[in-house]
């Protein structure tokens, strides 16, 4: 019993000591977004004398507000979609009796494989001839075709499991295909769809290799690109830098807080990085 | 109208298409442009056949870069995976009783925060005259430990790769977990009967039935080693001398900055190779694994 307990107290001291080297750099973070520069420059690990809320101000003002703009539009804007197509497309493919069906499952999953960075010069190509570069599409259509094969994969297994006697019930009811769709199968998948949707905006959220070289525009650019931009823009105003990465990092905080469990359980399912 | 006979192109073609135009066809031109010198004003192509993939396997800063992904999946694979795997199993033998979720919840939240904050974030911490790692060196008497730790040669890649293990060893510690809590209490309660220690209980029970998770997550964490562009451009853009090259920050580098479109094609191609073959790697594992 004796040694259950020093046990753990060895591993309580472990994990304090982890939890520690997570905390401590994020409150070193937040208490020098709250300083003027000379108290940053004379020592970082005091607190400050008088917390500067400006700091904040002055960042969402110089830009992040603009980014912030850009990122939800789009986020919003793909997060509808991919699941909308995904949905329809895992539907179709679980409902269908063609005998493509399986070939065309294998392609969409192979986009699964496909490396991003892989496609970057060639779509920066494709972008330009379609007249997309330095518009919010050139980001809002990659990020849907790049998401989908994810969002088609997850869907899928979710359907194949779904009754279809209740989708025969409602056909009986004289609702057509694609009603039957919208105000039966999809309400009852909201489960997967929130998933699916909490994915997309992790990706969206933080993608940067495709919003660095498909949008030129400050106007247009998302958090991620704007916020590097910060590192040369204020390159002496550390303060309202350190206060735009505290800003920036609150959304996704918020949405973890809101829906912890599905989460969880999204990244779960997902099981894939970045 | 009768079930099962309808038509469902409809709900099928619009994703095939997206991901057929901008995804696969992208990759196949990718493949095609590597063979060419090309630049981004002109439409003009030259024809150099396979001479850029000769260039490639004679070029420094490809095998640097690709030294470093390597260094950077071999890492990340030993702390994240393997350290992930035992604070989970930590975490679920109730051994730290009632802070388990606190702990759980707070080595998470790296993991939320984007790629670009945390990168920027330890942009300052590792600066070498106000950053918070010197700072904290100095103020407990270890100062002979403090380095300029983004600007020196030897050491500015593991600084990077510091900061990645900072960020996704909870992440991966929550899939696992995950894992844990689908195995069956009885194969537990039997062990114990059995008279099976803490060790051996993970030793025994909880490492064999969550092999699959470690081995997706050891895939994707190698996979996205080779991903890797975000944490180097924003910290070191490569620097200092190329030291912390990384495939992606080298093909970016040559299509965007060096204007050279078709050698950056023929990098593209290699890592396409290399997280493509991961990745089935993954699928065939996954399959055996079940059977």
């Amino acid at each position: 019993m004796k040694k259950n307990m020093t046990a753990k107290i060895l591993i309580n001291l472990f994990f304090l000591v982890l939890v520690a080297m997570i905390i401590y750099p994020m409150f070193w973070l937040v208490l020098n977004s709250l300083k003027t520069n000379s108290e940053l420059y004379d020592n970082s690990l005091a607190f400050p004398i008088k917390a500067m809320w400006g700091n904040y101000k002055r960042a969402w003002d110089v830009g992040l507000s603009t980014y912030f703009f850009n990122s939800i539009l789009i986020s919003s804007i793909t997060i509808a979609a991919t699941v909308f197509l995904g949905a329809a497309c895992a539907y179709g493919l679980v409902r269908s009796k063609s005998k493509y069906k399986d070939i065309i499952f294998f392609m969409i999953l192979g986009g699964l494989l496909l490396s991003p960075q892989v496609a970057l010069i060639s779509l920066y190509k494709l972008l330009a001839a379609f007249h997309m570069y330095n518009t919010r599409w050139a980001l809002i259509i990659p990020y849907i075709a790049f998401r989908l094969p994810f969002a088609v994969f997850l869907m899928r297994s979710y359907f194949l499991s779904f009754p279809i006697e209740l989708e025969e019930a409602a056909y009986i009811d004289g609702y057509s295909t694609f009603q039957t769709f919208i105000k039966i199968v999809l309400p009852i998948s909201r489960p997967i769809l929130s998933a699916t949707a909490i994915m997309t905006a992790i990706f969206v959220w933080n993608e940067f290799l495709f919003a660095l070289v498909f949008i030129e525009d400050k106007a247009k650019m998302t958090v991620p690109i704007g916020l590097s931009n910060f590192k040369d823009a204020l390159a002496t105003d550390w303060t309202v830098l350190l206060a735009g990465i505290v800003i920036s990092s609150i959304p996704m905080l918020i949405l973890y807080l809101l829906m912890q469990k599905n989460f969880i359980k999204a990244l779960a399912a997902g099981s894939v990085k970045g | 109208m009768k079930f099962g006979k309808k038509n469902y192109w409809l709900y099928i073609l619009p994703a095939i298409l997206l991901i057929g135009m901008f995804v696969y066809v992208p990759i196949l031109q990718n493949f095609y442009f590597s063979l060419f010198k090309m630049n981004s004003y002109t439409d003009e192509k030259i024809f150099v056949g396979l001479s850029h993939y000769v260039r490639i396997f004679k070029d420094d800063v490809f095998y640097t870069s690709l030294k470093n992904n390597i260094t950077y999946a071999l890492i990340s694979v030993i702390c994240q995976v393997g350290l992930g795997t035992m604070l989970a199993i930590i975490l679920e033998s109730k051994l730290t009783g009632r802070l388990r979720n606190f702990y759980r919840n707070v080595l998470f939240i790296p993991s939320l925060i984007s790629v670009t904050a945390v990168a920027l974030l330890w942009y300052f911490i590792y600066n070498p005259n106000v950053g918070m790692l010197n700072a904290v060196l100095t103020k407990i008497g270890l100062e002979n430990l403090t380095h300029a730790w983004l600007a020196e040669p030897d050491i500015a890649i593991y600084s990077v790769i510091a900061m990645s293990q900072w960020q996704y060893t909870g992440y991966i510690m929550i899939l696992i977990l995950v894992a844990i809590q689908k195995i069956p209490s009885e194969l537990f309660e039997a062990a114990e009967i059995d008279g099976a220690n803490v060790i051996q209980k993970a030793l025994f029970v909880t490492i064999p039935n969550i092999k699959e998770m470690l081995l997706v997550t050891s895939v994707i964490t190698v996979i996205g080693a080779f991903k890797l562009f975000t944490e180097i451009y924003v910290m070191t853009m490569g620097g200092p001398y190329n030291t912390t090259q990384v495939l992606g920050t080298y093909l970016y580098q040559s299509a965007f900055m060096f204007d050279e479109m078709g050698y950056a094609s023929a990098i593209a191609v290699i890592i396409f190779a290399i997280t493509f073959s991961a990745s089935i790697f993954q699928i065939r594992m996954a399959k055996s694994g079940k059977g």
